[in-house]
């Protein structure tokens, strides 16, 4: 009889560790999720005020209730079209060419790891490569093309390992089917299997750019402004950006701008929000087509 | 056949045109390396290796100037440490609650909520630290300071959680279900499973996401900038006003720094030190996913 009880001792001690470790799996997990609510409603405590459509449309002022973040939208938006439209290509296809043709042997070895230590790179790190390369090697100045090639290299590698982990994903019988019927290499790959792995694509595209959006240190590298009162006019144009303006507040002791600030990041938290809620709905489109 | 002729050109077409936008990459890793190593020979023309590398004292614009940036090492150690030591336990524990415990549509609702706030763009995190974080800390340390490592620490915690919660997730999910069910039936609770299975089978992996985390953790800049301050200081202490590596670049840009002369090449220096150590943690990271991949 004393075994049964040593036994059940055991059993019952083994027991408790198990649920002691699932409930601190559960708060570990929960406290996360918890803190994302609090810095929300931090945020939004703070900011609320501040929010308005003058916010939105004024420029920068020493005077708090004057200040607005027109002057970081714009450049925001004129410089994330820009890296996009220099990185979203350029990247795309170089994940074309990696997946669909490859490069043999050790070269191609290497270019993979490569790009993998591309993403792993400090962004401030990408900023310096664009302060000597572009700022000043190119002379195109504080400029937003500075600006959005330092980004474009920066987001680069997201993209590229998107496409080809797209790519991947696509059936090898898609292809064949299309060599069977004697097609061409590239009509395959372009004709049947980025279509079919666009969803995916789309998904990466816009998490790298939402990156892009909320990246600060390479930009205050390069010397994006803190202190702008104009709209951009050209890409060759200095700009500021929201993320920037955003540092600029709350860098400053007085209450009053970090309202400022916290209202600004309610915007970028908006826009991030935004384009995190197109990347899923994206995902779970191209989830849905796989079943079907 | 004349359109098996066309067909052919374009294809050739085709691979002219893409390979080399695979060769952009090499040329970027190529660019980073010439650029940091040769304006930071502009650099160590003036200051000796030694002197920078184990010098304790970093003052460069202020007389007398001194370049040891072993104060902006332990900066960016202190916040990097503190970081680890609250994302690897909690990033495994949510792992393991994740993988065993969430039933699955909770878990598709967890998964997202995690990466958005991987999403949040860092500053956010440093106003965090600055408005919440700090304050709520002065009421348990009441010495320290505005500007205090710790804050630093607890937001890039937050910040890299998710990654290693993320890929310790994903391993501990191919561990084969033959295994486990096993154990299970041989009567082992959930928690000897996740301890005495699943996480020796994927340790390998579960460490790489660690350093691969500690890496990123490394890189920080701007919430680091705003949380934990200028104060390059040789210390231990978190509750103190430090400089990390990336901050001090920060600074550097901000400030009204001349293009030549040794002051504008620390930028340079610090950033080849911050790439060599990034980029020595994450070769060393991938060549441990690389060599264990078990798919």
């Amino acid at each position: 009889m004393n075994d049964l009880t040593e036994f059940e001792k055991r059993i019952k001690w083994r027991k408790s560790k198990e649920n002691i470790f699932k409930l601190i799996s559960l708060v570990a997990t929960y406290s996360c999720i918890l803190l994302l609510f609090v810095l929300v409603f931090d945020l939004f405590m703070d900011g609320k005020e501040w929010l308005g459509l003058k916010f939105l449309t004024n420029f920068q002022s020493r005077f708090p209730h004057k200040a607005g973040i027109y002057a970081g939208l714009m450049g925001t938006l004129w410089l994330t079209i820009t890296t996009a439209l220099i990185s979203i290509p350029l990247g795309v296809l170089a994940g074309i060419f990696l997946e669909e043709y490859g490069i043999p042997g050790k070269i191609g070895k290497i270019i993979e790891i490569n790009i993998s230590n591309l993403a792993g790179v400090p962004s401030i790190v990408y900023g310096l490569l664009g302060l000597s390369v572009f700022v000043r090697g190119a002379q195109m100045g504080r400029s937003i093309i500075a600006g959005a090639l330092t980004l474009g290299l920066l987001i680069l590698p997201v993209i590229i390992v998107a496409t080809r982990e797209s790519l991947k994903a696509v059936p090898l019988s898609l292809r064949m089917a299309g060599y069977a019927l004697g097609a061409r290499k590239y009509q395959v790959t372009f004709g049947q299997v980025l279509p079919s792995a666009l969803p995916g694509i789309l998904t990466g595209i816009i998490l790298a750019i939402g990156r892009a959006i909320g990246e600060t240190a390479p930009l205050v590298v390069i010397g994006a402004l803190s202190y702008v009162s104009f709209v951009p006019a050209s890409v060759k144009d200095e700009f500021t950006v929201l993320p920037i303006m955003i540092y600029n507040w709350a860098s400053r002791p007085q209450e009053a701008f970090h309202g400022l600030a916290s209202a600004g990041i309610l915007v970028l938290l908006i826009v991030m929000l935004c384009l995190n809620g197109l990347a899923i709905y994206f995902r779970i489109k191209n989830q849905k087509g796989k079943r079907s | 056949m004349r359109s098996e002729k066309i067909s052919l050109k374009r294809e050739y077409m085709v691979r002219a045109f893409l390979g080399p936008t695979a060769i952009v990459s090499v040329i970027t890793t190529l660019t980073i390396v010439i650029i940091l190593f040769k304006e930071a020979t502009g650099f160590f023309k003036e200051i000796p290796v030694t002197d920078f590398l184990f010098g304790t004292n970093w003052a460069p614009l202020i007389e007398p100037k001194s370049f040891g940036v072993l104060p902006l090492v332990t900066g960016t150690f202190l916040v990097t440490a503190g970081a680890a030591f609250i994302a690897i336990p909690l990033g495994l524990l949510t792992a393991f609650y994740l993988s065993v415990y969430a039933k699955p549509n909770l878990r598709d609702i967890i998964k997202p909520i995690l990466e958005i706030l991987a999403g949040i763009p860092t500053i956010v995190y440093g106003y965090f630290a600055l408005t919440f974080v700090t304050p709520a800390l002065k009421i348990i340390f009441p010495e320290i300071e505005v500007f205090n490592a710790l804050s630093g620490a607890i937001v890039v915690g937050i910040m890299i959680l998710p990654m290693v919660s993320s890929l310790c997730d994903d391993c501990f999910r191919e561990v084969p279900g033959s295994v486990k069910e096993g154990a299970y039936a041989l009567g082992a609770t959930s928690f000897e499973v996740s301890w005495q299975i699943t996480l020796p089978y994927s340790l390998s992996r579960v460490l790489a996401s660690f350093i691969l985390a500690i890496s990123r953790a490394i890189g920080e800049t701007m919430a680091v900038t705003l949380a934990s301050g200028a104060n390059p200081q040789l210390t231990f202490n978190p509750l103190k006003s430090i400089q990390t590596m990336t901050a001090y670049i920060v600074q550097i840009s901000l400030g009204d720094v001349q293009a030549s002369g040794v002051e504008y090449y620390t930028c340079y220096a610090v950033g080849i030190l911050l790439f060599a150590i990034t980029l020595g943690m994450n070769l060393f990271g991938h060549a441990i996913l690389a060599k264990y991949r078990r798919v």
